[in-house]
């Protein structure tokens, strides 16, 4: 059985922005059911660190609407995780710093869409440029590290430096430049997001100048592009191999997209302890090691690399979930990721909110 | 990267915690998005790393529980962590 290494633990889908890349799946808005309830989120965390896990990262949506954040920092912290908050920064004050480092939060993740306002709030689609900037400070003042995330699309990619010199300026601890990965929203609006060959090749040469010239002031990580790459990426370390994603009404999942693949059926933590879900759940041993795999990864001497990349992405591009990552040069579908990149279009931008997730929803 | 001021009092960075891991019956460096599997003397280290000892302090501390016969040692594999979890920007020095 392999251990559990970190959870990601989605509060809520509720959200105060409609960012075009959201993580969070098309269908939000529609039959997701309720919230756990904070003792329900407190067993999870307690039965996650029992299991082995380490890192707990709180997401969302936007968590900082939970109103029981406080507590639950502070029971996660006290069996032992460290507990990294993920936010929009909306709604943050300094009250609220103050009690989540008193109950023991260890980091926090602010997201930042753009260095330029105008850019920023178009991605993020609605008005929060000017909020994120005080967040940061608040953050910086209350004494808790701070990790800027900037997800990097055709929109801001060419702005590495300025982004990197705004993260300074806030204080920053670390800026996290990760590519736009091409899932749930971001999937939807993929021919707008995609930057061009050179573009990214740009990025990556920035990006190796900025971290040697940046040394000592801030850590800069990359997340990389896989679809400017040949081979995939060793999508979460493995299916259900060191990572679960549990989703606000409780379904543990390996991933945030999982359920793009039909037929899985995800195990609830309302009904099952964690540690069982982990040990039994079909979804999670649908794809465990490398028995479910078919050509050209079964015979592939870099099978225990990348695990055959993401099952997700295989699904999505292919219809098929245990076929090659399209990503990987050596799949049948790998030309569908090149034109992909080489055909790009300027359509038109598709918000994340309750809305649009009903009509993504509807039968067509 | 130079090597480290005996008089220097090291700590470890904010975002940086040390963290016992039952299952795997160790200490464990904890910080953003991953951890260092510690073994009992790169734990022990980290633990005098307060800010209010100096390097020298920290190896006389280890020497006087360790074996002072074998100070010199353990001052290499100090400096050596040290140097090494500075590098990772998880120590303030």
């Amino acid at each position: 059985m392999p251990r559990l290494y970190t959870i990601v633990a989605e509060l809520t889908y509720r959200c105060p922005l409609r960012c075009v890349y959201c993580s969070n799946p098309t269908d939000f808005a529609v039959s997701h059911g309720d919230e756990l309830t904070t003792e329900q989120w407190s067993d999870v965390f307690r039965d996650g660190a029992a299991l082995g896990a380490l890192q707990l990262h709180l997401s969302g949506g936007e968590p900082l609407l939970r109103p029981d954040l406080p507590a639950l920092i502070r029971v996660s912290r006290a069996a032992g995780l460290y507990v990294n908050l993920i936010t929009s920064g909306a709604t943050l004050n300094e009250h609220k710093l103050r009690e989540f480092r008193e109950c023991g939060l260890d980091h926090i993740q602010l997201s930042l869409q753009d260095s330029e306002r105008e850019s920023a709030e178009l991605i993020a689609g609605v008005r929060c440029f000017d909020s994120k900037l005080a967040a940061a400070a608040l953050i910086r003042n209350a004494g808790i590290p701070l990790t800027l995330n900037v997800v990097l699309h055709r929109y801001n990619i060419v702005r590495i430096p300025e982004l990197c010199d705004l993260a300074i300026q806030l204080g920053a601890d670390r800026l996290e430049l990760a590519n736009t990965q091409y899932y749930a929203w971001a999937m939807q609006n993929r021919a707008a997001l995609l930057p061009t060959r050179e573009q990214y090749a740009e990025a990556e040469r920035i990006v190796t100048s900025l971290r040697e010239n940046c040394r000592g002031k801030i850590e800069i990580a990359f997340v990389r592009a896989d679809y400017f790459a040949d081979r995939p990426k060793a999508c979460m370390g493995g299916w259900a191999n060191t990572y679960l994603c549990i989703a606000p009404a409780g379904d543990v999942m390996p991933c945030h997209a999982a359920s793009v693949i039909p037929g899985l059926s995800f195990d609830n933590v309302r009904h099952t302890r964690l540690a069982d879900v982990w040990r039994d759940s079909a979804a999670l041993n649908a794809f465990r090691g490398d028995d479910w795999m078919i050509e050209p990864c079964r015979s592939c001497p870099e099978k225990k690399i990348d695990f055959g990349g993401c099952r997700c992405q295989a699904f999505m591009l292919t219809g098929e979930a245990r076929a090659a990552d399209p990503v990987c040069s050596l799949s049948s579908e790998h030309q569908s990721v090149i034109d992909a990149v080489d055909n790009r279009a300027s359509a038109s931008l598709v918000y994340r909110d309750s809305k649009n997730s009903r009509r993504l929803a509807a039968p067509r | 990267m130079s090597a480290l001021d005996p008089a220097a009092k090291p700590r470890l960075a904010n975002r940086a915690r040390l963290q016992w891991d039952e299952q795997g019956q160790r200490h464990v460096l904890l910080f953003p998005e991953a951890a260092l599997v510690l073994n009992p003397t790169a734990a022990e280290t980290l633990k005098l790393c307060d800010g209010n000892r100096t390097v020298d302090a920290i190896v006389d501390d280890l020497a006087s529980r360790f074996g002072q016969e074998n100070r010199a040692t353990i001052a290499d594999h100090v400096i050596d962590l040290l140097v090494r979890i500075r590098e990772r920007g998880l120590l303030e020095i």
